[in-house]
């Protein structure tokens, strides 16, 4: 024990040992973390769902759950459209690019969405969750002369126009998410998915 | 050891200075020395003295596994049953869980019997550690308790005639027996409402009773010392500084070896977890996949191999009171061994050949048990059923009389030990 | 009360309950090997063919079915589903339990696990031993009297059992009616079958091997390393 051979040897021993246990508790840890991922029931049961869009309106809203969220989908008219980049909006808007917010690439323009006719947004303010009302009329009294129609949150007065995009002065700081999804068919959107695969 | 106080403090850097500020609030440094660094274990443990370090082992096991199967399974009669199959095929890695629970439950009382064995080998119950045998006693029967609740919660078919018949036997208590069964299922069948409430003393109420009684096993242990394979008291001979002569400090050395033990252990473990799951059907029952059905009793119904010795009891006498009360005397006479043993000399080593022949005996006897617990008891099994039960009954019966006679070597001063 | 001790004394004197008779016969080796993808993929195939009809599988998912049976997609939808479910759906069955009842008797059993409950031999043994017994009926001699139709019979053809003139014990099937496949390829076609039922019942068991050798390759290696050092901390000890 005294010669410093002997030492080293036991020292290298100890370490090395050490180091060995180290990594087998690491190994076992990680089927027990692992574990807590959201299991094959759950992504069945978040997987992307099918929506029909046939029977939806034009200036309607449909409203359906898809991993516990609220997906809205809204099918615009052409006046809907133009407030868009109508000045009074455009002008007011706290991310109007949509550089800071939550969507897939293909969201990352003015109407938000794949085919300018139809928004699809998770219903669900980005200030503290709750979930928006739909207030599409011109002008109300509550909201001034210069709401063109978009969404407004009870809450806290966070509003966003009719892409979702939110205004400036408001609580909430981003725009409201867009979910992935993509178009089946016409009359068909899947949520959950841009690319099909399932 | 020598250097005072201040002096220290100041050669001491921040780690030290943290250490000192715990251990003036509370013994950390006094409990590491007690139980760890300066707790003197015999230098000659041979691999039967692995055991308990194993048990503790399983015990871990067994509550880290079980949390995280808590987190998946329902304890409900509608959903406990799928549940199960979802955590062995929907949870990642819950099939790896689950089987390490499920071999954990057999493996336990492979290394408690193993443990209890080296025990009676080497005279570890004996004066003047009754107290340590009879805390071990006690977790071994809060740890039947624990595997019985266990077993029901995957509510095959197994799990739910296996409960049926335990539950029953409680109804062989004259006049109470019937309300007591019933009082017991909380229900009149085996409901929802027994597999609930069996799954909350399986989780919570249990192990807290089995951890509890394992630190107190374990202090009781410190405080007399660790018995030996010569069954020598080391304390009796040492050094100048009050160190055991023969005894080693339980780390390095013992921890070092535990750890080989530990890991030998865990391959034998490991082969049974990926390779053989079942363990033949011993250790997960075929019949157990299929869901209980209070309708259908399997074909054939026995309990897990680690109850099989105690049912075979149980069937050996052909009355339900009688049985019942055989089977209960068998568990509790172990409890009296310290005091039925009379010989003076603890290990087997210099003992007469009359507690070796009686130890043999019993030994082949409760494996015999066990194997004619899983055989139906009729005709030769039922026969050997009984002799076995005599021979195992006989083994402390007449405990206090062949020990007496034992004709004894001479035991040696110190522990024999080849470096 | 009564069925209480009924049950209980049954099961304390282990008298075998009305449960389900002994095979008739002795159990035959399946002899499957569930690491032979494609014995798997055929299996899959007769499963969904000729079982999924009445027999669900309530715990297998078809996506996880396509993964470890090497499947695209396409493959899985074109080959394995054809009532509209959906990739990560169960294998369940649209008949209603009822229904079921009423035609044969008792509802069909979920599959899922028949191969761990009853084992593969028995399986195995089992879809080989209908016959048309002396009343013309179709019986098994693995579990006599079964509800269960012969629904291989197509492959199979029929067959009668054969008694021996002595002592009238059963001796051997004899075909009275050819079926699609000869003997042979029947019976490669059930222990097809009878693989993809011990797959399913533990789709895991393949990565579980090949998981424990690592396990156990670490193992070794880390007591290596203890051994080592325990033998040198021990050199104090004289």
């Amino acid at each position: 024990m005294t010669d410093e051979t002997n030492t080293n040897r036991r020292h290298f021993l100890g370490i090395a040992t050490g180091l060995m246990g180290a990594a087998g508790v690491g190994f076992v840890a990680y089927p027990f973390l692992a574990s807590w991922r959201p299991s094959a029931r759950a992504q069945a049961l978040g997987a992307p769902v099918e929506v029909d869009i046939s029977k939806l309106e034009v200036g309607a809203l449909l409203r359906i759950e898809w991993r516990g969220r609220p997906i809205w989908v809204l099918r615009r008219s052409p006046e809907m459209l133009e407030t868009l980049t109508a000045p009074e909006v455009a002008a007011r808007l706290r991310d109007p690019e949509s550089r800071e917010s939550e969507q897939p690439d293909f969201a990352r323009n003015v109407h938000r969405s794949v085919r300018e006719e139809f928004l699809v947004i998770i219903g669900s303010c980005t200030h503290l969750g709750c979930a928006p009302l739909e207030r599409f009329e011109v002008a109300p009294a509550d909201l001034g002369p210069n709401w063109r129609g978009g969404f407004f949150c009870p809450c806290h007065g966070s509003t966003f126009d009719l892409a979702g995009r939110v205004y400036a002065g408001v609580p909430a700081p981003t725009n409201l998410p867009v979910p992935p999804y993509m178009f089946m068919d016409d009359n068909t959107i899947l949520i959950g998915s841009e690319t099909g695969a399932a | 050891m020598s250097t005072s106080q201040p002096e220290m403090s100041r050669r001491l850097g921040a780690a030290g200075r943290f250490n000192e500020w715990i251990n003036h609030r509370f013994p950390l440094q006094k409990l590491m020395r007690e139980h760890v660094t300066e707790y003197y274990a015999s230098k000659n443990f041979n691999i039967w003295y692995g055991f308990g370090v194993l048990s503790m082992l399983v015990l871990v096991l067994m509550i880290v596994t079980g949390i995280f199967l808590t987190m998946s399974y329902k304890p409900s009669a509608a959903e406990a049953f799928s549940s199960v199959e979802y955590i062995m095929r929907d949870v990642e890695y819950g099939w790896l869980i689950r089987y390490m629970h499920s071999t954990g439950a057999s493996a336990f009382f492979i290394v408690v019997y193993l443990h209890m064995f080296r025990a009676l080998m080497y005279g570890s119950y004996k004066q003047p550690r009754e107290l340590v045998w009879v805390l071990g006693m006690l977790i071994y029967v809060a740890l039947m308790a624990e595997a019985f609740f266990g077993y029901m919660l995957p509510w095959g078919q197994m799990s739910y005639w296996g409960a049926q018949v335990i539950i029953s036997l409680f109804g062989a208590i004259p006049v109470v027996g019937e309300p007591l069964v019933e009082w017991i299922r909380g229900d009149f069948y085996i409901s929802d409402i027994t597999l609930n409430r069996f799954f909350a003393l399986h989780v919570i109420a249990l192990p807290l009773v089995l951890v509890f009684l394992v630190a107190l096993h374990i202090m009781a242990l410190h405080e007399v010392g660790s018995n030996n394979p010569d069954g020598i008291e080391i304390k009796e001979k040492k050094d100048a500084n009050g160190v055991p002569i023969d005894g080693v400090a339980f780390h390095p050395y013992h921890t070092s070896k535990d750890l080989v033990i530990i890991i030998g252990f865990l391959i034998l473990f490991s082969a049974v977890v990926f390779f053989a799951p079942t363990g033949g059907g011993y250790f997960l029952e075929y019949a157990n996949f299929e869901p209980a059905d209070q309708l259908v009793t399997p074909e054939k119904i026995h309990p897990v191999w680690y109850f099989t010795p105690y049912y075979a009891i149980l069937r050996a006498v052909p009355d339900k009171l009688g049985g019942v009360i055989l089977m209960g005397a068998a568990v509790f006479v172990l409890f009296l061994l310290p005091w039925l043993d009379r010989c003076k000399v603890k290990s087997i080593r210099y003992r007469g050949w009359q507690y070796k022949v009686a130890l043999a005996t019993f030994t082949v006897s409760f494996v015999m048990l066990g194997w004619l617990g899983l055989m139906p008891a009729t005709g030769i099994y039922l026969l050997l059923t009984q002799i076995f039960t005599l021979l195992y009954f006989a083994f402390f019966v007449f405990m206090p009389v062949y020990t007496r006679m034992e004709k004894t070597k001479p035991v040696p001063d110190r522990v024999v030990f080849h470096g | 009360m009564v069925r209480l001790i009924i049950a209980v004394t049954a099961a304390l004197f282990l008298l075998p309950a009305a449960a389900g008779a002994a095979p008739q016969i002795p159990l035959e080796r399946a002899n499957n090997d569930v690491s032979n993808i494609p014995s798997l993929q055929r299996g899959a195939r007769y499963y969904v063919n000729f079982c999924l009809g009445c027999h669900s599988a309530q715990y297998v998912r078809y996506n996880r079915v396509a993964r470890d049976l090497q499947l695209s997609e396409d493959q899985l939808v074109n080959n394995l589903m054809f009532t509209g479910e959906r990739p990560f759906d169960t294998m369940t069955i649209a008949m209603p339990a009822e229904d079921s009842a009423n035609w044969f008797g008792k509802v069909p059993p979920d599959l899922s696990l028949m191969s761990r409950a009853r084992g593969t031999d028995y399986l195995y043994t089992f879809l080989r031993s209908f016959y048309v017994d002396e009343n013309g009926n179709s019986n098994n001699k693995v579990l006599p009297m079964t509800s269960m139709p012969n629904v291989l019979w197509e492959l199979q053809g029929l067959q009668r059992a054969v008694y021996s003139n002595g002592d009238g014990e059963f001796e051997r099937f004899e075909s009275i009616r050819p079926g699609s496949m000869s003997a042979e390829e029947f019976d490669r076609a059930v222990r097809d079958l009878v693989n993809f039922l011990d797959y399913i019942g533990e789709p895991i068991q393949l990565e579980r091997r090949r998981l424990g050798i690592k396990v156990i390759a670490f193992l070794l290696v880390f007591m290596l390393f203890a051994w080592l050092l325990k033998r040198e901390i021990w050199k104090d000890v004289k």
